[in-house]
């Protein structure tokens, strides 16, 4: 077990310094000066050559790939170009957004997904699987960012019962923080649960057919007794993989839901950075982002292990 | 012949049609402006309505689905074309360094978000429906690699590889004469998959202003373009929505028909 | 887990009621776009102006909402009968912020690091006429130039020439320390920036006690969140599309004003084909403007024919010189040995002035046999490509400077347009201080590039404020973008 966590881990730690370089040549490589844009079109050659001394893109890229990753090591992301503020304050903050609203969706997504798979799985075949896997189909097949769009229309303009977009901050209350991530929180759930209740009701259905669920059955339990006694928690070790695979997705995939209800998350940072050319920022958001996926898969696979030795020859 | 099979290859055909007769005929020309006539509700003479610059949205959708239909084609393409040989040559060399670099570098890719990648592409090249679909096929590649390798492997066990082995082929001669046309059931189904997957990422790149550019028509631009004019107009956002939601849910069904008609245990618990 | 809805619903009115009640002894101003920083005078933005030029920050002259200039931290001046020397008498009882005192040094100290060799000032070119900056006294400042220039009041009056301290200027960027109506409390990056009253202010205290200005720059969310009245106004409202919304809805005032933009479609004038003037007269003939106007703008914007606000006193109407004629476009292609038409580039900046036109142009070329490629870009990249790199064929800006007709005079500006009799008439335009002269002059510079077709010239952008109905005291026009929030109150 030692060997095979010491291996994992040099591997994690290899594909992050490979992802740090792709990332950062990447970016380096992109059209557009930091510095000219700052300044301008009114801007003379002289002023943006002191504004490059100044924010230190005059150093070699070399140079300034080590001091970004090093400082990342000691929790330093830099200072960003355009706000003058350190990168790491900037993330912290909008992570304060970007974690709660991931969060929040999951746990919609769940609630919905799974009494809608029980309920699938013990209705096979009958109207209200049908039902069920026919919602499923449609959630799945609905582009979250156009769900946002007639949630807002709906519920923000018509109905003005939620706010359209922005955030008013945790500082307001937790009400009030919670309020203002509903709408984007249900619109990023939506395909999630979809995809999650057909996994449940596989997997429950999977779980149904074996011998101790027969058995079960066999002691004069009913079939829903059954289920909500033995079925579920067995059925919940796939399903809680997936979960755990789509919280990362969700962070990086709230991108577009934070653009169409405005919300200062991790993904409208991205963007924002990205036509400011602050370079430094889109770095570093961008290696949290895949840092976080890596992590997470990390700890899937650890788990696996430890569930099934064989995989830690196999793998 | 199962409902879902029936179903999703119709609504696909459909889609598949509209896209290719886009190319001979379209009621008005795509591009042409007619501004007085702008934000026109479904009529008689524009079935579908017109847009903010007076044009024929019926025509958009058709050629928007061949932009859609295209990007998320290729972008299929890309993913199995480099996938899938690495997925069998990590699942030829189980246990190997050579399988254990294929793994840990598809680890890696799958690590970036397609949007990701899309903005860092686009960052660089600019935008354009060729970035999305390499955005779309890079994060693709890794999805066919795992499915290849894991369909491959319990193949290399079997009798008539053994056979093969003994007659002396190499494992690259394996790989593509024996394996591969035993896994093909099971990469079709998983194409369709990315297939579906690849409309909805074109769909979202486009709207955030990285697929196609115009005037080329997409349908995730066309909703973006709609955005701010929904209380005015709703027919602007409903009806390319609706021609995503089609299409996707075409798809899917097929999909599921296929692996139901291949093998009803097959992928299951697909996510 | 249902009991818990109640309370929600219990606690989220009561968070609008108390908004409500709150918001009528301050301000949520949204604007378009974030400043990058908070400091006027190391940085182009105008969402820098917009958000503290007035409010924070004060310079020695200032625009009135109607353009003219005007004394603020500067009591009054003399000038030299030969132009060279300016006195400024500054006001009394002025502190910055940080209550330190303001004084003759202070704006020694602003002027000469505005203009100094290491200056990250964006707008140097302001400063070039001056040759020294002296004390005189302790609310008197002597600014001497090297040749006259009828221009230094109205410079003077920009928020890259604003009064600052030695003592904090080194931090302006994140904490702006300056002179005005409002301190600075918050800036939520991304989101907003919070002011409240300064009560040591020097002029009349503003009516309201706190400001928050959002930014906003996505026009669906502008258009939902002032239909949800999440914000009670909205600075240059940036979907023209929904304002017929908003005119229909008693809640809502909508102020349809001018800019100094001038929005064009900008021409490499040193790139083939566009060196040949019948290719650039062409064009020029091929653009319908009162279908950009429409199609892009929903109608908002005034058509011009040259380089210059038609509400300038010395606007001259050329549009006619340059009136939409496809077939003597054609004839003038074919003149010009183009007959079959050529392609070229048109970049296309964010703004959706740039973004819609730009689609409009484009088909509007095709039916003159022109194939314009539509690249859209960043404004990081336009800076780049199209700004430094002048690898471009065309692009839409709308240049939103004030009086900026002398970029005209640069060679080696993005135009590349390089005319030695406009040059000569612009030099002897900024050694003149005569009105009617100057007037005269620029009148003669209109035509001029008109006459060149050094661009494709569309329309004044026009600005778009929508406000609360009972807000009172917005700006109609914006000579600046600055928000005056001391000029604001709620009707009662």
């Amino acid at each position: 077990m030692l060997h095979y966590l010491t291996r994992r881990l040099l591997s994690l730690l290899l594909s992050l310094a490979i992802a740090s370089m792709v990332i950062f040549a990447v970016i380096e490589v992109a059209p557009g000066d930091p510095a000219s844009f700052m300044l301008g079109t009114g801007a003379q050659e002289d002023t943006v050559a002191a504004l490059r001394h100044e924010l230190g893109l005059d150093q070699g890229k070399v140079s300034r790939y080590l001091t970004w990753v090093s400082g990342m090591l000691t929790g330093d992301f830099g200072t960003s170009y355009t706000y003058r503020t350190p990168v790491a304050k900037m993330v912290g903050e909008r992570l304060w957004v970007s974690l709660p609203l991931a969060i929040y969706a999951l746990i919609l997504s769940t609630l919905i997904a799974l009494p809608a798979g029980v309920y699938a799985a013990s209705r096979r075949g009958k109207a209200g699987d049908m039902a069920v896997m026919g919602a499923t189909q449609f959630g799945m097949a609905v582009p979250n960012f156009w769900f946002a769009m007639l949630l807002v229309l709906v519920f923000a303009i018509n109905l003005r019962w939620f706010s359209a977009g922005g955030f008013v901050g945790w500082d307001k209350g937790i009400w009030a923080g919670l309020h203002a991530l509903t709408l984007p929180a249900i619109a990023l759930a939506l395909p999630q649960a979809a995809i999650l209740a057909r996994v449940m009701r596989s997997s429950l259905l999977e779980v149904l057919g074996e011998d101790f669920m027969r058995s079960a059955r066999a002691k004069g339990l009913t079939q829903g007794q059954a289920i909500r006694r033995h079925g579920v928690r067995n059925a919940l070790i796939p399903v809680l993989t997936i979960i755990g695979l789509q919280f990362s997705f969700l962070l990086a995939g709230a991108i577009i839901i934070e653009q169409v209800f405005y919300l200062p998350g991790l993904g409208r940072l991205v963007f924002q950075a990205i036509s400011a050319r602050d370079l430094i920022v889109v770095e570093s958001v961008v290696m949290l982002l895949v840092f976080a996926v890596i992590l997470v898969n990390f700890i899937v696979d650890l788990t696996y292990a430890v569930v099934d030795p064989r995989l830690r020859r196999a793998a | 012949m199962n409902r879902s099979l029936i179903l999703g290859g119709a609504l696909s055909a459909i889609m598949l049609f509209l896209a290719i007769s886009s190319f001979v005929w379209t009621p008005y020309d795509h591009t042409l402006m007619d501004i007085p006539n702008k934000l026109q509700p479904p009529n008689a003479v524009h079935w579908l309505g017109t847009d903010h610059f007076g044009r024929d949205i019926l025509s958009m959708i058709m050629v928007g689905a061949r932009t859609s239909l295209a990007v998320a084609l290729l972008a299929v393409g890309i993913g199995m074309g480099l996938g899938v040989p690495l997925g069998l040559a990590a699942a030829a060399t189980r246990g190997s360094w050579l399988d254990e670099l294929i793994m840990r570098g598809n680890d890696l890719v799958f690590a970036f978000p397609s949007l990701v990648i899309a903005i860092l592409i686009t960052a660089v090249f600019g935008p354009g429906a060729a970035n999305a679909i390499v955005a779309i096929g890079i994060f693709n590649i890794p999805v066919f690699a795992r499915v290849a390798r894991g369909g491959s492997l319990s193949l290399w066990a079997r009798e008539f590889i053994l056979a093969a082995r003994v007659a002396g082929k190499t494992r690259a001669r394996i790989s593509a004469e024996h394996i591969l046309p035993n896994i093909a059931n099971l990469l079709i189904v998983q194409g369709t998959i990315q297939f579906s997957l690849g409309i909805l990422a074109e769909a979202g790149l486009s709207y955030v202003g990285l697929g196609a550019q115009p005037p080329t028509p997409s349908w995730g631009r066309m909703l973006a373009e709609a955005q701010t004019m929904v209380s005015l107009a709703p027919h602007l956002a409903i009806v390319p929505g609706l021609a995503i939601i089609v299409t996707v849910v075409g798809l899917n069904l097929l999909g599921d028909g296929l692996r139901d008609r291949f093998d009803p245990r097959l992928l299951e618990g697909r996510s | 887990m249902n009991f818990k809805i109640p309370v929600v619903a219990a606690i989220s009115a009561l968070t609008l009621m108390t908004g409500a009640a709150w918001s009528k002894d301050s301000v949520i101003y949204a604007t378009s776009l974030e400043p990058p920083h908070l400091d006027p005078t190391a940085g182009a933005a105008q969402a820098i102006d917009a958000v503290v030029h007035f409010n924070i920050f004060e310079g020695l002259t200032r625009f009135t909402p109607e353009g003219a200039v005007v004394p603020l931290l500067a009591k009054s001046w003399d000038i030299s009968a030969d132009g060279l020397t300016y006195t400024f008498t500054l006001q009394d009882g002025v502190t910055f912020h940080d209550g330190s005192t303001f004084d003759a040094e202070d704006v020694k100290f602003s002027l000469d690091r505005a203009r100094a060799d290491d200056s990250t000032n964006a707008q140097k070119a302001l400063f070039s006429a001056i040759s020294d900056v002296s004390v005189a006294g302790p609310q008197t400042v002597v600014v001497t130039l090297t040749e006259p220039n009828g221009n230094l009041l109205f410079n003077l009056a920009w928020g890259d020439a604003v009064i600052v301290a030695p003592e904090t200027a080194a931090t302006l960027k994140t904490a702006p320390t300056g002179t005005g109506p409002y301190r600075f409390a918050e800036w939520v990056q991304g989101d907003r920036v919070e002011m409240t009253r300064n009560p040591d202010y020097w002029g009349a205290a503003p009516a309201l006690s706190a400001a928050t200005i959002k930014f906003i720059s996505d026009p669906t969310a502008a258009f939902a969140a002032m239909m949800a009245e999440d914000i009670d106004a909205f600075d240059n409202f940036p979907a023209p599309e929904n304002v017929v919304q908003f005119e229909a809805d008693p809640r809502f005032q909508v102020l349809v004003g001018s800019t100094e933009g001038e929005t064009i479609l900008s021409t490499n004038n040193a790139q083939p084909p566009f060196d040949n003037p019948k290719v650039r007269e062409a064009l020029a003939h091929a653009i319908d403007r009162q279908a950009i106007i429409d199609g892009a703008m929903f109608g908002y914007g005034t058509p011009i024919g040259t380089h210059f606000a038609p509400h300038n006193p010395a606007y001259v109407d050329l549009t006619g010189h340059s009136d939409f004629d496809p077939d003597k476009a054609r004839a003038l292609l074919a003149e010009a040995g183009m007959a079959n038409g050529f392609t070229t580039t048109l970049h296309l900046p964010p703004p959706s002035y740039a973004r819609r036109g730009g689609e409009i142009i484009a088909a509007q070329l095709a039916q003159v046999g022109i194939t314009a490629e539509i690249i859209n870009v960043e404004w990081a990249q336009w800076l780049e490509t199209v700004f430094k790199g002048k690898t471009y064929g065309l692009t839409i800006v709308s240049h939103t400077e004030p009086m900026d007709i002398g970029i005209y005079a640069r060679p080696g500006y993005y135009f590349q347009y390089d005319n030695p009799d406009l040059q000569g008439l612009m030099n002897r335009l900024n050694a003149t201080t005569d009105p009617d002269k100057r007037t005269e002059m620029l009148q003669d510079a209109q035509r001029v590039i008109a006459d060149d077709y050094v661009n494709g010239y569309l329309f004044q952008l026009a600005k778009i404020g929508i406000a609360k109905a009972d807000l009172q005291g917005l700006w109609v026009n914006a000579p600046t973008a600055a928000i005056e929030i001391g000029a604001l109150s709620w009707a009662e």
